[in-house]
């Protein structure tokens, strides 16, 4: 039986009374101000947190250099994304600048056998997933509606409607649970997408049937212009014990508290223990997306409040204090950023423009009369343009 | 609520606190919305906005900027981020006697609030055999040619005229743009109100006056040999088409629908029996779209006048593609010069 624990101000929600988890209690735990758990300040100092901390006790330096290598490298793919939109090379951008430790440190804690079903923001877990940084782009140059073949990233399309995804995640979960699988499906939704009834259905049918299913929730304040105190008067975790689903709320800028966090909940997915939620705390430090003006309604001092608070500054923080932020990790890292972005560069402006025809391919999977008549029509309707004698 | 696809800098359709619309002007269609929604907030205090960043952002095309600082936070609402509930809630403040006009900040994100449009909203006025009335407007941008991204340039307007106890009403400028916002929101019968988001940032003279009833078509170009149907942002490119026939010596009888429920068909069987000859166009997939009902309807009234079978000339039957190939999919010029070709018996 669940029991709520909402009202009391732990950041991890109600996994003492889950009988499902048998490593996890509700203890003294480290909490910020803002009921954050955390292991790692803003100035990259570690902290004791007791049941979190085991979660990560194999983390190695050079470990930690690799994950700051991976927030570097996205960080890189967005300012060259956003470049290439302000220049004409893609339609749009959906910036995840301040999010990468919530995303790298996430989808680094996954295996290749699980699934990911995401919202349009998770480029730094797609990069984590394998897909090459062009596919990333093709969307957003409009050359393609999915950049990559699900199946084999195992990172679903990423949904442009919101929310819709964690159905998926759960849908699919339920059936790894059927299959007796122990792969877990992670579903990356905002602040904005927990208003949705399709997020609020999800969290009852993983509750339902104890989905292996994590909800990783990235609240990064805003949803275009709507602060997260619009959609949410109380912490967003702290609704998941109301469904039966225990949650944790963290530090989404501390990429040891993300990654801790995900392998708990993963765990307790792998083990029988049911869905997990949890609300990494971040910012969303640029606009929406590169068609957006947040000046319209953001104050600048709030931006500079959570510059402060910038993931990558911290891990490189912490990196330092152990030593291992050598001029050979910044060589090496920044030779990595550039030749990504080259790529992404090149690769972006490559891509070839799908053929006319192709826009009638793939509505169906198998032949359709009314679709194969209007492809045989249009073809007609094309050659008419080409001149006498065929095409020059 | 997800992606914007407004390339064009705010500032052209923000501006100063508008003054109440005394004379004609020039204006965006995007502004003759504002003012329209203006006017009516002036005019009825019971007049409320409710929609995801129609606040202090005025929306993601700037439609209701400056609203909120006029009108304040209890008549612009900025809402959570679910569009079920933003028509469900609708439905109860128009219980109380509001008339609420609720923003779909895209045509693809309507259908989350699909269910309480046809199962709620549509059926009040029947279910209780006139004794609650839904004088709900939703305000739905629509259509294609932005190079946006999926779900963002869709045309799901053959979804609502098939629903009865909808109003269904599409603009294609700043003129009507204004008196049809005012008209819808009057209503006392729901209204999806279509709003071609690629012709926003169009400039035209906008009247304070009402003008035609919302029902009723407008011819935009006289003809003799063809008559051309378009509404919402193919009314443009309907008319150039037009104009591109003029110069072979055809004559084009461009109407403007307006509205899609009800369909005005006296002005369409009187253009039709004149010129012989009916081309529909939308940009809404072909199979089960308004042209075929139109032409349906129209072949039933006066079939002895055909000369020629009607034509349309649609977007194809597909989910809408990839922004690259959407030029491909969109009705433009050509398409229509060909459909105008093919009802001359000109083409096969």
């Amino acid at each position: 039986m669940v029991v709520l624990c909402v009202a009391e101000s732990y950041a991890l929600n109600n996994f003492g009374n889950d009988a499902g988890s048998s490593t996890m209690h509700t203890v003294h735990t480290r909490e910020t101000p803002d009921n954050l758990l955390q292991l790692l300040s803003p100035e990259g100092v570690r902290l004791a947190a007791p049941d979190l901390a085991p979660w990560v006790a194999d983390v190695t330096a050079d470990h930690l250099a690799s994950l700051y290598r991976d927030m570097v490298v996205v960080r890189r793919i967005d300012a060259e994304a956003t470049a290439l939109q302000r220049q004409g090379e893609l339609g749009l951008w959906p910036p995840l600048l301040g999010q990468e430790a919530a995303q790298i440190g996430s989808a680094r804690a996954l295996r290749a056998d699980d699934f990911v079903f995401s919202s349009y923001r998770e480029n730094a877990v797609a990069w984590c997933r394998g897909v090459a940084p062009t596919d990333i782009l093709r969307v957003w140059r409009g050359t393609a509606q999915s950049g990559w073949d699900p199946l084999v990233h195992r990172m679903a399309t990423p949904s442009i409607i919101i929310g819709a995804q964690t159905l998926h995640a759960t849908g699919w979960a339920m059936g790894a649970r059927f299959d007796g699988a122990d792969s877990v499906a992670v579903a990356y939704f905002g602040d904005g997408a927990t208003s949705e009834g399709d997020v609020n259905e999800a969290l009852v049918f993983a509750a339902s049937f104890q989905a292996p299913v994590v909800f990783f929730c990235q609240n990064n304040q805003w949803a275009i212009s709507e602060p997260v105190g619009l959609q949410a008067r109380a912490d967003i975790a702290g609704r998941a014990p109301g469904f039966g689903i225990p949650s944790l709320r963290i530090d989404g800028n501390d990429i040891l508290a993300v990654m801790a966090a995900t392998r708990l909940a993963l765990h307790r997915a792998r083990t029988g223990g049911g869905p997990t939620f949890i609300e990494a705390v971040t910012y969303r430090m640029g606009p929406h997306t590169t068609a957006d003006d947040p000046t319209r309604y953001r104050p600048a001092a709030e931006l500079e409040e959570w510059a402060k608070k910038d993931p990558i500054l911290r891990l490189r923080r912490l990196l330092d204090s152990l030593g291992r932020f050598t001029p050979e990790l910044e060589v090496e890292t920044q030779t990595l950023a550039d030749a990504t972005a080259a790529e992404l560069r090149a690769g972006c402006i490559g891509l070839p423009d799908p053929e006319p025809l192709s826009v009638l391919a793939n509505v169906y999977a198998t032949p359709h009369a009314g679709v194969d008549r209007q492809r045989a029509e249009y073809a007609a309707y094309l050659a008419s343009f080409e001149p006498a004698g065929g095409k020059a | 609520m997800t992606i914007e696809t407004v390339r064009s800098s705010p500032a052209t359709v923000n501006g100063a606190t508008p003054v109440p619309l005394t004379e004609t002007t020039t204006l965006t269609l995007a502004k003759a919305i504002n003012a329209g929604l203006r006017r009516a907030m002036l005019d009825d205090p019971k007049v409320v906005l409710l929609g995801e960043d129609i606040g202090a952002l005025g929306g993601v095309f700037r439609v209701t900027s400056d609203l909120l600082a006029e009108f304040g936070p209890n008549r612009v609402i900025d809402t959570p981020l679910a569009e079920s509930a933003i028509i469900g809630t609708a439905v109860g403040l128009a219980y109380r006697g509001y008339r609420p006009v609720c923003e779909i900040q895209f045509d693809g994100f309507i259908f989350p609030g699909f269910d309480q449009i046809v199962s709620q909203v549509a059926r009040f006025h029947y279910r209780t055999q006139g004794a609650v009335r839904m004088p709900i407007t939703i305000r739905v941008p629509f259509g294609g040619g932005i190079g946006a991204a999926e779900h963002h340039s869709e045309s799901p307007e053959a979804y609502f005229t098939h629903t009865s106890g909808l109003r269904v009403i599409a603009v294609s400028n700043p003129q009507d743009a204004y008196s049809l916002i005012r008209q819808a929101i009057s209503s006392d019968d729901p209204v999806l109100y279509f709003e071609p988001k690629r012709r926003y940032h169009v400039a035209g003279s906008v009247s304070p006056q009402l003008g035609a009833s919302m029902e009723r078509a407008q011819i935009v170009a006289a003809g003799t040999d063809v008559t051309l149907l378009a509404y919402g942002a193919l009314v443009p490119t309907a008319t150039d088409a037009a104009l591109a026939a003029a110069d072979a010596g055809i004559g084009v009888e461009v109407i403007d629908l307006r509205s899609l429920s009800p369909i005005d068909y006296v002005t369409i069987e009187a253009s039709v029996r004149k010129t012989g000859r009916l081309v529909v166009t939308h940009e809404a997939a072909r199979s089960g779209g308004l042209g075929g009902e139109i032409i349906a309807e129209i072949t039933e009234r006066c079939f002895e006048y055909l000369e020629a079978a009607p034509v349309r000339v649609t977007g194809f039957d597909i989910p809408y593609p990839p922004a690259k190939l959407e030029s491909h999919h969109l009705p433009d010029l050509d398409r229509m010069l060909d459909g105008i070709d093919r009802v001359l018996g000109r083409r096969r």
